[in-house]
């Protein structure tokens, strides 16, 4: 039987894969930033799972204003990196898991979650980078990848009950896949970010704080929080979080924190980062 | 019934919700075009004309030859879309941000290292601070 083993929480700014991509994660700026994932990549090193159910939100790279779903699950083979305006990243193509891809969607949209299959799809930095993240600079990936895409750039995205309903979906759909899968789950985005208007460069980080508090020991009552206090609070980009609920969703009631990190900023953003076991 | 917006009384905020992808449709189509790199060369070559087979409005055109970000978002663009713009320039986020600020981009950077810009008094328009 395949299990979900473990979650995963990290930003996915773009600098960040820029800066791992042209060797700079050493500078000053950036050092502070990439110690908080030194323990995480060891962790991950003895932890490598079977699979990623990665949750993330396209950037208006596979989905142009033509078609925007809300939950687009990718079934393909393998996903490439995206052009994103200056070239695609030098990642290594993501290689899928289209059968257990499969079976999670039906098994979701049985439960009542109509995603969008997906068998075609460029990935970008919000999928890439956090793989860079917390696997380092490799020549493959060492494990296969389910893109999960979320849509929180039109809003409204789904709201957080949702979300974390849909997290609860995953889980009961991959514990009924028959092959004996390690799976983990990665939410995406955030923290506090704001990226327009003159507003720009919101950072609240008491918020981003009790966010991550509630996330661990107060899902039910978190996923409550209604998205415009995700935009006065955390910003109109950092309503990315609510990505994070899913990831929550698919873990067990009561979680261990194995890593939790927190640092101002990584560009425009506040990173957080964490790991969760099922306790 | 229009569309209901509580996040009207955000300060400094568009949020980019299915009213502006409607104004801005074809303004970010534009932008999506830029991904690919015979597009980009394209667009360098004559921006004007690149932007004159596409059916947006001259307001939205004469914003993005001006590269005025802020003023692109509240004709319908935006920022994901945007940042095809801008990386076709060579600039980053930051610096693209920064300049619907009215901060330098030094000025901006620092506020960003030194915490961000605090929520306190930009939660609501006209909040005191």
């Amino acid at each position: 039987m395949a299990r979900i083993t473990a979650g995963v929480t990290t930003s996915h700014v773009p600098a960040i894969g820029a800066t791992i991509d042209h060797g700079r994660t050493a500078e000053p700026y950036w050092a502070p930033m990439f110690a908080g994932y030194d323990f995480s990549k060891r962790w991950m090193a003895e932890h490598t799972p079977d699979v990623v159910i990665l949750v993330y939100n396209d950037h208006a790279s596979a989905f142009s204003l033509d078609i925007v779903p809300t939950f687009a699950i990718g079934c393909a083979e393998s996903f490439p990196p995206a052009d994103e305006g200056w070239g695609p990243r030098p990642v290594p193509v993501v290689q899928g898991h289209p059968e257990l891809a499969a079976h999670v969607a039906q098994s979701v949209i049985q439960q009542d979650f109509d995603l969008t299959f997906v068998y075609k799809m460029d990935v970008d930095h919000g999928l890439t980078v956090p793989l860079s993240l917390l696997f380092g600079q490799r020549d493959a990936w060492p494990c296969r990848v389910i893109p999960l895409a979320v849509n929180v750039v039109l809003y409204p995205p789904p709201s957080g009950r949702r979300c974390y309903a849909l997290g609860k979906a995953i889980r009961r759909a991959v514990e009924s896949f028959d092959e004996d899968l390690d799976v983990q789950i990665w939410g995406t985005g955030g923290m506090s970010h704001q990226l327009q208007g003159t507003r720009a460069g919101l950072i609240n980080s008491a918020w981003d704080a009790a966010f991550i508090d509630r996330l661990i020991a107060d899902p039910e009552g978190l996923s409550q929080v209604p998205h415009i206090e995700y935009v006065r609070e955390a910003g109109s980009e950092g309503i990315e979080l609510v990505m994070w609920l899913i990831m929550r969703g698919a873990l067990a009631d009561r979680v261990k924190t194995t890593h939790r990190f927190y640092h101002v900023a990584a560009s425009n953003t506040a990173v957080g980062h964490l790991i969760l076991e099922n306790a | 019934m229009s569309l209901e917006k509580p996040y009207a009384d955000v300060p400094g905020t568009t949020i980019f919700d299915a009213d502006q992808a409607r104004r801005g449709y074809h303004l970010n189509q534009f932008c999506m075009s830029l991904m690919k790199a015979e597009n980009r060369a394209r667009f360098k070559a004559d921006e004007r004309a690149y932007l004159d087979e596409w059916p947006m409005s001259e307001e939205q055109k004469q914003a993005m030859l001006a590269r005025d970000y802020g003023r692109l978002i509240q004709l319908g663009g935006n920022i994901y879309f945007l940042a095809k713009v801008f990386s076709t320039d060579g600039q980053t986020y930051i610096q693209a941000v920064s300049t619907m600020t009215g901060m330098s981009v030094d000025e901006y950077r620092n506020m960003m290292m030194a915490g961000g810009r605090p929520i306190a008094g930009n939660r609501y328009v006209g909040e005191k601070k």
